[in-house]
């Protein structure tokens, strides 16, 4: 071994040569070459972030709908200031030297050397005046930033909003800092990757007044930012700016879906808010004040307001039952003013009987469908009443409730579709009996949909027994396509042919004759033929919610909707005109009988509500 | 108490010093580095120099604890230690926490625990074992393959973890060919290492053109006699321009490179029968040489286009400097370049590096620590740290040389590859010289495991080093 003793120096040799090209090249680049040097009191260094323009947003046509202008933020580098005129620098600034001051000492507080900002988004106009007299001010610099502007204020539930990135955010995720904007909710929020671009960061050269001199060492080491990609939305512009028009004054939702490709039409919830009072430093002022009202316009009733059906679940009810065999069209069952089994009472209005299934639909009889849940659950198929729910809870599950549906679009509730476990809870093991649980029959009880889910429940009987998932962005800039998931059809357990006879059942709900009992005539629009189903969901606080399904034309459907009219009473009193409405605006852009559409614009449910509320 | 004072007066305190003074030097770097003006004593816990000086006052207390470890502990329990942590390497894939995208830490509250950071220890120990064994050389099959086997174990499970830090493995090729690798197998090695960079950097034409310039000057060296150099070079021209011209009238569509190829294999049969004839010897190994190479150039493509996935082909394109790591790394070197340099010939002075204090330099206090002396102690102080450290490795070189025990010498030499090539890829990174490659300063960076593991390291050598007169089983 020691006969390679010699190695030593060939290795001792390679440490020394290493040593010796490292040297040199140090020599090189902090003697030799001049151009690295910076003097703390000369050429100092700057780096400004170059904030990409955030990704536009245009509806479904082409419109845009929400874009971006520039704004600008004031920063300090409290270890370069100097003295300088508070009052002059204030008053180009509109702030007071109180808050001056207090700024300066939080910059302080948090790094002498690291920027932090004492004015955030001044406009352009102020910008311009701050810049040219930014040489009285050393230590401060401009950073630009882009804020959203709205070019149509609309679906702000929808597109959500831009806000700084909470701390929490910071800490996590590396590519955001103190003071960059992040989407926080909606579609902002959703598509913030595609939306947000990538940073980028120039290097300046800045003289010891302050000024600019040029990009250091000729931008080499520039990093370029790149744009955010643009979106395309499912949203029609007009269509969502008539329902929200339509819903002003009132509280509840309207959700439109094309259901042959889930895309949304229109996301409406109100009461709703502008989204400019959310824009930048408006944000700060106005959030409190929204976040505090009472009829809670922050919150998204759509997607996460969880109703019961009422009287539109029976649509299902009897597609289930049409399904297990248990009823056919011909069934009859009769109605004594309600539903009676023992000492079981559900009431019901007045209309003929006996009817079929197809008429229980259409004067949407209670008795009928309870008695067809009863057949439901007592199918000899099923040893227990809980095999029978489960069952149960399997159909309804597949027209998409009980759980999200997975829009695109974040804070989706999946409701409440009770199962064996939830009643084995409630009335212990074994102890329940299909009319412990007859209100589901007809709505109520232990169920809760989300407008989304009821539109996408429309949406699957429309299409004749599928639906796609429903999604808001209907394309994204470039060559990113949306995701998967929204291309695949959900297939629910009911068999076209069974759904048709609902459907009937709904078409002569809208369309049927005076006088033939038909809950949803004031949802009839000449020429189109719209199928519907009236709702009205109990209500223990005050008045009953007026609700509304329906679809459009019967065959071909374009447009699948449901529709919420909280304190509203019958459905067919407020959200099957507005139903109607919206069909007709989507299909024939004009409206044949204005004399609806003052009503519903005319009508103020909130005042109603407000007064009830301070009673 | 006479073993203390035998260790009290064998121990080399020239070496002690020096890793005294690196500590000494890293820890006002990190102060430096990290100053925060709210917590101005460099002795505050909350910030890192005060951790770090916690992590010093642990390694002091570990590396006394060493020295009072018998000699032969080390030896003897080579493989025990190896095999614990190569347990640990497996366990953490499992167990560990993830930290910036890398499953390699254990965590204890608030004490984190690498294992790869040991690992560098236990194969050097299991390594230093096995060849000092008796009748152990490196000169069979049997040797190679379970040389190879211990520094490859530990090497894969670390590359799993974090590619960058298992770089560090291929330091014990040195220690090696201090004992009796073949340089031919070095060299071997080395080639293989610059023609796998090569094929992502030049056309394989040039790389098959340059394997074959480089035969023909080894055929050259070997037999002194140009004409037999002139003779290939003849045959070579003549079967490729007949290649060539067959192509252009038949019209085909060929690259040139496979052209160049074919007419290299043509050449080299007609160069065989001249070879038989003149006697010309080792022509056919050239041959073989020349084809393994361009054979393994286009397999390197092939594999590379293939079958790896898009994030690992980036990455390595990353790791090799051809592609912008868009986290910024190449962004990261040309910041820490503009430190450097701005330093001039005697830096800004202490606390005053305006770039590393306006944080212009990411992990400034850990991987690009070098940028803060360079900038702060200009030229002379860049010069001074890394004259220090040539110091230190030359140090253990000597010390390494006076083991009468192979098992110490063998250790010393690991220990020092280790430190080498740390030091090489650390601060070649920070000026541009060597691709980004996450790897800590020893004893400048901050950070208690390898600060730890580094001094451990150390510390088991110079321990050795007290015995370094008795020989060790």
């Amino acid at each position: 071994m020691d006969s390679y003793a010699v190695r030593k120096n060939i290795i001792g040799l390679v440490i020394i040569v290493i040593a010796i090209i490292y040297i040199g090249k140090l020599f090189s680049i902090q003697v030799l070459d001049t151009s690295y040097q910076l003097s703390a009191s000369n050429n100092v260094l700057r780096r400004i972030t170059q904030y990409p323009a955030r990704g536009l947003i245009y509806d479904r046509n082409g419109k845009l709908m929400v874009h971006n202008q520039a704004a600008y933020d004031i920063m300090v580098t409290p270890g370069r200031l100097e003295p300088f005129d508070t009052s002059e620098f204030c008053n180009i600034l509109n702030i007071s030297e109180k808050y001056l001051k207090h700024k300066l000492d939080s910059a302080k507080n948090y790094s002498e050397y690291k920027p932090s900002a004492v004015l955030n988004l001044v406009s352009s106009e102020t910008y311009a005046k701050f810049q040219e007299k930014l040489y009285k001010f050393p230590g401060f610099f401009v950073q630009p930033r882009t804020v959203r502007k709205y070019r149509c204020p609309l679906a702000a539930h929808t597109m959500g909003y831009v806000g700084e990135a909470s701390q929490a955010l910071v800490d996590t995720n590396n590519y955001y800092k103190p003071g960059d904007y992040v989407g926080i909710s909606g579609i902002e929020k959703a598509y913030e990757k595609e939306l947000r671009g990538i940073k980028g960061a120039k290097l300046y050269m800045v003289d010891v007044h302050n000024r600019i001199k040029g990009p250091y060492r000729e931008g080499r080491y520039d990093k370029n930012a790149v744009a955010g990609k643009d979106l395309t939305t499912t949203i029609d512009a007009e269509l969502q700016r008539y329902g929200e028009k339509l819903m002003k004054n009132k509280i509840g939702s309207i959700v439109a879906i094309e259901p042959s490709t889930g895309e949304v039409l229109s996301l409406v919830s109100t009461p709703d808010y502008n989204p400019e009072l959310l824009v930048g430093r408006k944000r700060r002022r106005n959030y409190p004040e929204l976040k505090s009202d009472t009829l809670k316009p922050l919150f998204n009733r759509a997607l996460m307001a969880k109703y019961p059906p009422g009287s539109t679940f029976k649509v299902l009810t009897a597609s289930i039952a049409l399904q297990e065999d248990v009823v056919y069209t011909g069934t009859e069952f009769s109605c004594y003013g309600g539903f009676y089994y023992g000492s079981f009472h559900v009431g019901c209005h007045s209309h003929k009987s006996p009817v079929d299934l197809i008429e229980s639909i259409q004067v949407s009889c209670n008795a009928y469908h309870c008695n067809t849940f009863l057949r439901i659950f007592n199918n000899k198929k099923y040893e227990t009443p809980a095999d029978a729910m489960d069952q149960w809870e399997k159909y309804v599950k597949s027209f998409g409730f009980g759980q999200k549906l997975n829009i695109d679009l974040p804070n989706e509730l999946p409701g409440l579709v009770p199962s064996t476990e939830y009643y084995d809870k409630i009335y212990q093991e074994g102890r329940w009996k299909p009319l412990n649980i007859i209100s589901l029959a007809i709505g109520q009880g232990e169920l809760g949909m989300t407008p989304l889910q009821m539109a996408n429940m429309t949406s699957a009987i429309a299409n004749r027994g599928h639906y796609y998932t429903p999604h808001v962005i209907k394309s994204i800039e470039g060559n990113q396509t949306i995701a998967e998931r929204f291309k695949k059809p959900h297939q629910t357990m009911v068999d076209s042919s069974n759904l048709e006879i609902v459907i009937e059942g709904m078409d002569l709900a809208v369309n049927g004759p005076a006088g033939s009992g038909s809950t949803a005539r004031t949802a009839a629009i000449d020429g189109i033929t719209l199928c519907g189903k009236t709702g009205t969901a109990q209500n223990p606080h005050g008045e009953d919610h007026s609700i509304f399904i329906a679809f459009a034309p019967k065959e071909n459907p374009k447009i699948a909707l449901s529709v919420y009219v909280e304190n509203g009473g019958y459905g067919s009193r407020w959200a099957a005109p507005i139903a109607k409405l919206m069909t007709e605006k989507y299909l024939n852009d004009s409206i044949s009988v204005k004399w609806w559409e003052n009503y519903v614009l005319d009508a103020n449910l909130i005042q109603k509500r407000r007064d009830e509320e301070t009673d | 108490m006479r073993r203390r004072i035998d260790i009290w007066s064998n121990m080399d305190w020239f070496t002690v010093t020096l890793y005294l003074l690196l500590i000494i030097m890293g820890w006002l770097n990190i102060y430096s580095a990290v100053y925060n003006e709210e917590h101005q004593s460099i002795f505050d816990f909350s910030q890192r120099y005060g951790k770090q000086l916690i992590w010093i006052v642990a390694s002091i207390v570990l590396a006394a604890i060493i020295m009072m470890i018998d000699s032969n502990f080390f030896s003897f329990f080579s493989y025990t230690l190896y095999g614990i942590i190569l347990f640990l390497l497996i366990a953490v894939l499992f167990f560990g926490t993830e930290i910036h995208g890398a499953r390699a830490w254990f965590t204890f509250g608030n004490i984190r625990f690498q294992p790869a950071e040991f690992a560098k220890i236990t194969t050097a120990l299991a390594l230093s074992k096995y060849l000092s064994t008796f009748n152990v050389k490196l000169n069979t099959y049997k040797t190679y393959f379970r040389v190879a086997l211990i520094i490859f174990l530990p090497f894969v499970l670390v590359f799993i973890q974090d590619a960058g830090t298992a770089l560090v493995f291929l330091a014990f090729l040195i220690p090696l060919y201090r004992e009796g690798l073949s340089s031919a197998v070095l060299l071997l090695g080395v080639y293989i290492i610059i023609l796998f960079i090569l094929s992502f950097l030049v056309d394989k034409i040039f790389l098959a053109a340059g394997t074959i310039l480089i035969a023909m000057i080894i055929l050259w060296i070997v037999h002194k006699k140009f004409r037999y150099v002139f003779y290939a070079v003849l045959i070579f021209l003549a079967s490729t321009g007949l290649l060539w011209l067959i192509h252009e009238i038949a019209d085909l569509n060929i690259p040139f490179t496979y052209i160049f190829i074919a007419g290299f294999i043509f050449a080299s049969i007609f160069y065989f029968i001249l070879a038989y004839w003149y006697k010309i010897s080792r022509v056919f190994l050239l041959f073989v040489f020349v084809l393994f190479s361009i054979g393994f150039t286009n397999s390197v493509d092939y594999v590379f286009n293939n079958f790896l996935k898009s994030h690992q082909q980036t990455r390595i394109m990353q790791i090799m400097g051809l592609e912008e790591n868009p986290q910024g790394a190449g962004y990261n070197v040309n910041q820490s370049k503009i430190a450097i340099g701005s330093g001039g010939l005697t830096g800004k002075g202490y606390l005053k590096g305006t770039q590393t204090k306006f944080d212009f330099v990411p992990e400034q206090s850990t991987d690009f620590i070098f940028s803060t002396i360079g900038e702060e102690w200009g030229f002379i102080g860049s010069f001074m740290l890394i004259a220090l450290f040539v110091t230190f490795l030359l140090r253990l070189i000597y010390l390494a040389e006076r083991q009468r025990s192979p098992f110490s010498r063998i250790y010393g030499y690991g220990v020092l590859s280790v430190f080498l090539v740390h030091f090489a890829i650390n601060i070649g990174m920070t000026i541009g010289l060597v691709p980004v490659i996450g790897i800590p300063l020893p004893f400048i960076s901050y950070g208690g495991s390898s600060l730890w593991a580094f001094t451990i390291m150390l510390f088991i050598f110079l321990k050795l080093d007290v015995s370094r007169l008795k020989e060790l089983r």
